[in-house]
């Protein structure tokens, strides 16, 4: 057996950095990029508030579904209430900007930063549960944490928090307010895009992938697979604390309904299986043809009251016929794509 | 030594699956680990790998008290194992399922790193022309060379091997038998589960006997094969035993 001397170590650490750079040679992840940089694009050069907010919706569901993707799609555990960290990052910005005057800059970190800490302590607390027992603590999580926001009189209880119009004229009026959320929300979408793709070919990554696949034998090849869990959720958290505050803030209240909706959680696991769990493009694919699929279906006469019921059936039919999402599926079916769609 | 086992017990519920069980492992040797069906050998590991604390006694491993330690810890200190059912990562290409056990292993390569020992190691079990195929679609006998390869890229001190020849046919049998003798000979000490008693008898230079969770036995093959408690307990029939070496010193002259 090769003693582990300074020559090996040598030789050893020459081609990770090749690899590593090589993650940057993927022509996926830039064909991405530019993908959704150019349909961002669009609202500004047409100067369309129309579509800005059509995007929006969109980008938002990109980041959240890329996020949940982390904890779902690369570590295999199903996050039914993941839209409490939108909300909790959320609640907690508004309070910073209508209670303390903080800036939009400060709300978004610490809405960040408290979603990560939540998802920390639930992570410890919670991940030790496997399969549909984790699944139905997240459900639980969610519905504890919309109960206690409705008594909690510093958050405003059931009426939530509203924020004075005058905070808006820092950023120069409400309409230049609403375009910089937009251009905040392409930021962080951008930065999702890079977490899950930085992620997935890391070596946290294989961990993680190792964790879904099979977590006792991941755990006897050595993953710490407590810590791995607790960081991807932790991950998994952060962007969406921080698109809450920005949500909330162009919206300018917020309540616990609208923060904790347990369907909308629900609509995000339809856009990563839509689009194909474990990859890169899966959740971003997903997220966009699943709002255009809603955005139809909310202007139709016939599907209008109905366009969560469809939302149902085609998690049923994801389910049945490609459990691999869109992406997945291409992936099976074409291996030489294996490389090219991250 | 490598590894002092000293008293171990284990219960489930009602069954004592283990009860003082004790010895000694010099490095670089191969000990044969056999008894019957239930007769707590998979325990043992599972004891000795962090997967299940013992009741009582001491699992020392490189001088250290690693008796309360998990699986992952015993992993990064340089115990690798295989499992009995094997425990593909099967949505992982055959490559990626090797780094895996490099990355997380003893030495906690990077990525880079990883790559070129997974298809190091996979040359050396013979799984090179597989690297870029899914792991689930490998055959029963290229999967326990993949365990085997997995368990190797960690490069660990002491390798578990959990009936890695069981399902196999005779000349994949003969060829894994190589495999190990041939990682026996770069240094790594190994405990192996076998059933395929004249496989084992060859290949070990110390065999314990396990029955009902009781230590009955422990010497080289020749005693064990001769030793009037095992044929009792575990061959059944004394003239098996003769046939059994017989069988043996055959196959020591064929090769």
């Amino acid at each position: 057996m090769s003693t582990p001397g300074n020559e090996t170590t040598a030789v050893s650490t020459q081609p990770a950095r090749r690899r590593s750079l090589g993650a940057w040679r993927n022509p996926g992840i830039w064909l991405t990029l530019v993908t959704v940089l150019l349909v961002s694009a669009w609202p500004v050069l047409t100067q369309k508030a129309s579509t800005r907010e059509v995007i929006f919706t969109m980008l938002l569901s990109v980041v959240l579904a890329s996020s949940l993707n982390i904890i779902l799609g690369y570590t295999g555990y199903v996050s039914f209430g993941h839209v409490v960290f939108f909300g909790i990052g959320g609640y907690l910005g508004l309070y910073l900007m209508s209670t303390f005057g903080s800036s939009l800059w400060i709300a978004i970190i610490a809405g960040g930063i408290a979603a990560g800490l939540l998802a920390f302590l639930l992570g410890k607390a919670i991940l030790r549960l496997r399969g549909a027992y984790f699944a139905l603590a997240t459900i639980g999580v969610n519905e504890a944490m919309r109960a206690f926001i409705n008594n909690f009189k510093p958050f405003g209880g059931p009426i939530g928090l509203s924020l004075n119009f005058q905070v808006y004229q820092d950023y120069g009026g409400a309409a230049k307010a609403l375009w910089l959320s937009y251009y905040l929300l392409v930021s962080i979408t951008v930065g999702s895009i890079l977490l899950s793709y930085l992620v997935k070919s890391s070596k946290f990554g294989l961990g993680l992938v190792a964790i879904r696949e099979d977590e006792d034998a991941a755990e006897v090849m050595g993953v710490i697979t407590p810590n791995a869990k607790t960081w991807a959720y932790v991950l998994s958290a952060i962007l969406p604390g921080m698109v809450g505050v920005l949500f909330f803030f162009k919206n300018g209240n917020i309540e616990p309904t609208d923060a904790f909706r347990l369907h909308f959680s629900i609509e995000l696991l339809v856009m990563v299986m839509l689009g194909g769990f474990g990859t890169v493009l899966g959740p971003i694919i997903g997220a966009a043809g699943y709002q255009r699929l809603r955005g139809f279906l909310l202007t139709s006469q016939l599907f209008k009251d109905i366009q969560l019921s469809v939302a149902g059936v085609l998690l049923l039919v994801i389910i049945l016929f490609i459990p691999a999402g869109a992406v997945g599926w291409l992936r099976h079916r074409f291996p030489a794509l294996r490389r090219v769609l991250p | 030594m490598i590894l002092q086992v000293e008293g171990i017990s284990k219960r489930f519920g009602g069954l004592q699956a283990l009860s003082s069980v004790t010895f000694d492992l010099p490095e670089g040797q191969i000990l044969g680990l056999i008894g019957p069906n239930g007769a707590g050998k998979t325990t043992l590991f599972n004891v000795i790998n962090g997967i299940y604390p013992p009741d009582g006694g001491r699992v020392i491993f490189r001088e250290k008290d690693v008796t309360k330690f998990k699986p992952y810890h015993m992993a990064r200190l340089g115990l690798a194992r295989t499992h009995q059912i094997v425990r593909p990562l099967n949505e992982l290409s055959v490559r990626e399922n090797v780094m895996v056990g490099s990355c997380f292993g003893r030495e906690s390569h990077g990525l880079g790193a990883a790559t070129r020992i997974a298809d190091e190691v996979l040359k050396f079990v013979g799984l090179d022309i597989r690297a870029d195929q899914l792991a689930n679609s490998l055959n029963v006998a290229q999967k326990k060379r993949l365990e085997m390869a997995r368990a190797l890229a960690s490069r660990p001190y002491l390798l578990l091997l959990d009936e890695v020849l069981a399902g196999l046919n005779p000349s994949e049998i003969t060829a894994i038998l190589e495999t190990i003798r041939a990682i026996r000979d770069q240094g790594i000490t190994i405990i192996m589960i076998e059933h395929v008693m004249h496989a084992i008898m060859n290949i070990s230079e110390r065999i314990i006997v396990l029955d009902y969770g009781e230590q009955i036995a422990e010497g080289t093959p020749d005693q064990i094969a001769n030793n009037q408690k095992v044929i009792e307990a575990y061959l059944g029939d004394p003239k098996l035993a003769e046939r059994l070496m017989e069988q043996n010193n055959g196959d020591t002259r064929d090769s």
